[in-house]
């Protein structure tokens, strides 16, 4: 056997680093450069190139997210002292670079500058900016993906991503959206914006109609990884620890979701042995650490994301499909329609309500949501329908249906099971 | 009377630069300069180019923030405010605040920072 010689060592140190400490550093970064992302991107690329010139000579430093934003912070200051226009900005960091030395040593002691991550994540995700800018910047930034990765994950020219991380540095800028976690009245706004930014990344990658198996994979880690940096970060808050249970449940799923000809798989159907157990458990973990934190809040109602999670974890608890106990599931939903009234909640109510009484309950339930005409176009609501009279025996008027889900689903693995389906009802 | 002029123009990348290094060019020097001779020159800003816009709007008690400048095709300038807040965030409170938040909307655009009539009316006198 050859050992891995030292460069490859230190190249696997400098890889973990970037992808354990990039986020972390390039906060601290930006406070620090007064809110100026695109200098702190720079400094920190500067920084990374340095330690690969001196880590393999010198050693991997003890706490490498510290020599990082050392490293960064004496390149940035090089820059601006090269340019004397900028002396006033000197001035300037310089009386902040004492603050940031002692935070610099914190760093990877005891998780320090998380204020830092989370001011950032609040800027990035700020609802002044477009929600794909969000999603592109939260990424790039947070997340440490580089731009063709992020193209990559939602299948957009490189050059668009590209440009749309300028923008959305420049809208920061330009229009003053600050660096800084919102407080009081107007925290549960912008975090409810954070969240739905984060739940997005989460769904690209776990519905993804098309595109790459493992980047989309690496979106539902991303997601699920600041999630759970959120709830770590505001441990009082409900809905944090709400959407990392959502997240991870759902994703408990994902071996299961697809299956071997490619069709997704309903929950009746999957195998329940390819449930990843441990997640089930970190997710269930992360949904009692909410309901508790819901409980302590004064004005206490359950969130979105919890109530989901909740309906998620009925599921995931239940080991024979058969005992899921779909009275409880309806009855969360119920509760979901009165905090995020839509019709999707409503045709999943329906569904459960089919389970948990009868097919035509369900039905009638449908067809209230269909006569409201919200969710014409969407595949699923005649989907549900075709399901529901397939199982009433109504076979002739389930192949309509099932026809009219195929005509308006694009995403290959859903319409290789309508077909299924439709095939059984004529068969 | 007292009149607004309401600059409206197409917007280039070059625009969305120059907000980053302001100068007055020659046209415009020399038209807030006319102005100042007539003697009827009251105000005058130079706004950020509509990527940089915000739009606030209020209903049911929720403040629904949007990128970008968009109007409800029905809805016309109605007239403005200046305030001067330390970011986006304070601006933004404030914008809820006004009527036209409830049921219209209000668009936050950052103002440039031009060199003041003064130095322009120096460079005027001066030329």
């Amino acid at each position: 056997m050859t050992s891995a010689g030292p460069s490859a060592e230190t190249n696997a140190a400098i890889d973990r680093a970037y992808r354990d400490a990039y986020g972390s550093v390039l906060a601290t970064l930006i406070r620090f450069l007064g809110g100026d992302f695109d200098a702190a991107e720079e400094a920190l690329a500067d920084a990374f190139a340095t330690a690969l010139e001196t880590w393999p000579r010198d050693g991997i430093p003890t706490t490498p997210a510290a020599w990082l934003t050392t490293a960064a912070r004496n390149r940035a200051v090089d820059r601006i002292r090269r340019d004397k226009r900028q002396a006033e900005k000197l001035l300037l960091l310089e009386r902040e670079a004492a603050d940031t030395e002692v935070a610099a040593m914190r760093l990877g002691t005891e998780g320090g500058l998380a204020d830092d991550r989370l001011r950032l994540i609040f800027t990035c995700c700020h609802p002044a900016l477009a929600l794909d800018a969000r999603v592109a910047l939260t990424l790039r930034t947070l997340g440490g993906l580089t731009t063709p990765e992020i193209a990559r994950a939602f299948l957009v020219p490189e050059a668009t991503l590209a440009q749309r991380l300028v923008r959305a540095k420049r809208k920061i800028r330009q229009a003053g959206i600050p660096y800084r976690v919102p407080l009081g009245e107007e925290l549960p706004e912008r975090l409810d914006s954070v969240l739905a930014t984060l739940y997005l990344v989460f769904n690209e990658g776990y519905l993804a109609s098309t595109g790459d198996t493992a980047v989309r994979h690496e979106l539902c880690a991303e997601a699920i990884r600041l999630a759970a940096l959120v709830a770590e970060l505001m441990p009082d808050r409900a809905e944090p620890h709400g959407l990392l249970a959502l997240m991870l449940l759902q994703d408990s799923r994902r071996e299961a979701r697809v299956g071997r000809d490619g069709s997704i798989a309903l929950l009746d159907e999957q195998d329940r042995a390819l449930w990843d157990r441990a997640e089930i458990a970190r997710g269930v973990a992360a949904l009692d650490r909410g309901l508790a934190a819901a409980a302590r809040l004064s004005h206490a109602s359950v969130g979105r994301y919890l109530l989901q999670a909740a309906i998620a974890a009925e599921h995931a608890r239940t080991v024979d499909g058969r005992a899921t106990d779909w009275r409880a599931i309806a009855t969360l939903y119920q509760a979901l329609a009165r905090v995020d009234p839509s019709p999707i909640v409503e045709l999943n109510r329906a569904v459960a309500v089919a389970q948990a009484e009868d097919p035509a309950a369900g039905l009638a339930l449908l067809d209230e949501v269909a006569a409201r005409g919200e969710l014409a176009g969407y595949h699923l609501l005649p989907a549900a329908r075709a399901d529901l009279l397939r199982r009433l025996g109504r076979l002739a008027e389930a192949a309509t249906e099932y026809e009219r889900a195929l005509s308006l689903c694009d995403n290959d693995a859903e319409r290789r099971f309508l077909r299924r389906r439709l095939a059984e009802t004529r068969g | 009377m007292r009149y607004m002029l309401l600059i409206y123009g197409e917007e280039t990348q070059q625009d969305d630069a120059s907000d980053d290094a302001p100068e007055i060019s020659p046209p415009w020097l020399e038209y807030t300069s006319w102005l100042l001779r007539e003697g009827i020159h009251s105000a005058g800003e130079r706004l950020a180019t509509s990527s940089s816009a915000t739009t606030i709007r209020v209903r049911d008690g929720n403040r629904l923030v949007t990128d970008g400048p968009f109007a409800e095709t029905k809805e016309v300038l109605g007239g403005y405010y200046i305030i001067d807040c330390e970011d986006l965030d304070k601006a933004l409170e404030a914008a809820a605040r006004c009527p036209a938040a409830f049921g219209g909307s209000v668009e936050v655009r950052p103002i440039i920072g031009m060199p003041a009539p003064e130095t322009v009316r120096a460079a005027n006198t001066a030329g």
